[in-house]
């Protein structure tokens, strides 16, 4: 069972050399930069898909 | 004469803590108001989820950590089902800062404290700060590299405040404490308090256009 | 008789008498809670987590013992960073950081009481047993007046910028150095053998969770920060927000480390405790902006409400 988990330790390895962005005096890794981009995405989605209920009483 | 003892004990227990407490929750709290079956047409949106989504990762932070407690602070090290139980406990952490910050967003342009909500916007930010501290005493507390930069670097803005005299970031037994015992107690009770402020004043309505007088 | 108040779109609401529908409090409690475990799940077996092994005075003192030589002289003679800290480690004065003219560090006072010469050096050096050389090099050392003993070290420290290492010890060029030289020399020693964190850890009882000493001692070093720039995790890195490897860091925390990276914070000596209380302001005006012009008014002008409430806006015309 344990054996399982060793196996299976992750998919994608990330603890190669971080990636990381210069712009001016902002530096940042790709990854943070994905997790920020992501929650604004997520933000514009949920408030523009619809969002249908049943009717009102 | 009984009727007179009668109501010497009821107004005896009318002023008990107990009944007086037990009264102004009945009436603050009911359960149709804790519990509702039904909520305002005007929730119609998926950014209403993100409230529920955090407080369905901070249950995943908490089950996580207490299977890492069962096995103590440097199982993840030396198991690889530690290791996984670990990574559960970091993106769930992940996730709940994610939704919180989603949620704050929409609660923002929402003007959610409209309308003697102001406690439930205050109680969430006062939230926000202290996740992060229960946050950065567990990543004192990992016994890696990570921790032990972290300790260092941060000690420095934490002397800085005297809160250093205190709170030694160096002393992994005390931030552990503080991680798995102290800030979590708060980050609870707040919630607590967040959720119950939701509950008693309702979902902030729509911003109207009209200006009116109101009574406070 | 009740007051009554002009009406504030921005503070005021006009409670919903409008209708409602069926609503699943629990249901939806659950389907999120589920939802949310299948995502950490499937994030932790796709990308699981970092474990950078801890990194110890042993480790240090082996792969870079003249790192190592050099920290230890600076601790011997008191001059280096943990030294001079000021409180709560120590009692140095006008070292600590300032808003305006208030010391925080200072008010609080020494709580964590830390003496790198003897904390770091002696008392460790002290505990060896079966090393006459070494008894001897002490011996001299604490028979000798202040002055000769400062100016043993200010020769050694001097030199030990030109060592280099053979066969893990330090050879360091010749010179008057007296016992330092042994004395530094069995320091490295030590902890090469992992005894040094063991004493320093245990030295007060034998259940050690405080790693104060060993880790302020570790920080003193070239070591430990020249593994956490390979990471990008120091303050000019923006490494308050950064993770080992390619993982999500605390991206949170990117106010709190931007400042570090301007003018005037990043050219200040008192950068922690400015930084420290603007983001305690920040955080006092976030908490209040049910209160603050302006603030609270930005919601309302900028209109995305109107995108969140549409089906409600569309139903009432």
């Amino acid at each position: 069972m344990v054996s399982v988990f060793a196996l299976v330790a992750s998919v994608f390895n990330l603890d190669t050399q971080g990636h990381y962005l210069r712009w001016g005096f902002i530096e940042i890794s790709v990854t943070n930069l994905v997790v920020i981009i992501l929650m604004v995405l997520v933000f514009i989605a949920a408030i523009t898909i619809p969002f249908h209920r049943k009717r009102n009483h | 004469m009984g009727a007179s003892k009668d109501s010497a004990v009821s107004d005896e227990i009318n002023q008990q803590w107990t009944t007086r407490a037990r009264r102004g929750l009945a009436k603050s709290f009911p359960y149709e108001k804790l519990l509702p079956d039904t909520q305002p047409s005007y929730l119609s949106s998926w950014i209403y989820v993100f409230g529920a989504l955090t407080i369905g990762a901070l249950a995943m932070i908490i089950l996580s950590g207490a299977v890492l407690s069962i096995e103590g602070p440097t199982w993840w090290h030396q198991s690889s089902l530690g290791l996984f139980v670990n990574s559960l406990h970091l993106w769930s952490v992940e996730l709940f800062f994610f939704f919180m910050v989603v949620h704050m967003w929409g609660k923002y342009f929402m003007g959610a404290w409209r309308g003697k909500r102001a406690l439930t916007w205050m109680s969430g930010a006062v939230t926000f700060s202290i996740s992060i501290a229960a946050g950065f005493t567990g990543y004192v507390s990992q016994t890696n590299f990570d921790s032990q930069w972290i300790a260092t670097q941060a000690k420095d803005g934490i002397n800085s405040t005297g809160a250093g005299a205190f709170f030694n970031v160096l002393n992994v037994g005390q931030m552990l404490m503080w991680h798995i015992v102290l800030l979590p107690a708060v980050v609870i009770a707040l919630v607590a308090i967040h959720v119950i402020l939701v509950r008693h004043r309702g979902i902030v309505p729509p911003y109207t256009e009209q200006a009116r007088e109101v009574t406070p | 008789m009740t007051k009554t108040r002009r009406f504030n779109p921005d503070r005021d609401v006009v409670e919903w008498k409008g209708g409602s529908r069926p609503y699943d409090l629990l249901k939806e409690v659950t389907i999120c809670f589920i939802v949310v475990a299948i995502l950490t799940i499937a994030l932790a077996i796709l990308f699981s987590s970092p474990s950078d092994r801890a990194v110890s005075l042993h480790t240090w003192a082996t792969s870079s013992p003249v790192d190592f030589a050099q920290t230890a002289i600076t601790e011997l003679d008191g001059t280096s960073a943990s030294a001079t800290y000021g409180p709560p480690y120590n009692n140095t004065a006008g070292v600590s950081q300032r808003l305006g003219p208030i010391s925080l560090a200072e008010l609080m006072g020494v709580n964590e009481t830390v003496n790198p010469p003897t904390d770091f050096v002696l008392q460790p050096l002290k505990t060896v047993r079966g090393d006459h050389v070494l008894y001897t090099a002490l011996a001299t050392f604490s028979a000798a007046g202040v002055g000769q003993q400062a100016s043993w070290e200010r020769a050694y420290e001097k030199s030990v910028v030109n060592a280099t290492a053979s066969g893990g010890s330090v050879m360091v060029p010749s010179g008057d150095y007296g016992p330092v030289s042994q004395m530094i020399s069995s320091l490295t020693q030590m902890a090469q053998s992992g005894a040094l964190d063991t004493s320093m850890l245990n030295e007060a009882s034998f259940f050690g969770m405080d790693y104060t000493k060993s880790l302020l001692f570790l920080s003193d070093g070239g070591y430990l920060t020249t593994k956490a720039t390979g990471q990008h995790l120091t303050g000019d890195q923006w490494g308050m927000m950064n993770e080992v490897g390619n993982y999500p860091g605390q991206s949170w925390l990117w106010l709190y480390t931007m400042w570090y990276q301007v003018k005037p914070f990043s050219t200040s000596a008192n950068a922690d405790v400015q930084v420290w209380a603007l983001m305690m302001l920040l955080s006092v005006l976030l908490i209040m902006v049910p209160f603050i012009p302006v603030l609270r008014s930005i919601p309302r002008w900028s209109k995305v409400y109107r995108i969140i409430w549409r089906d409600h806006y569309r139903s009432e015309t």
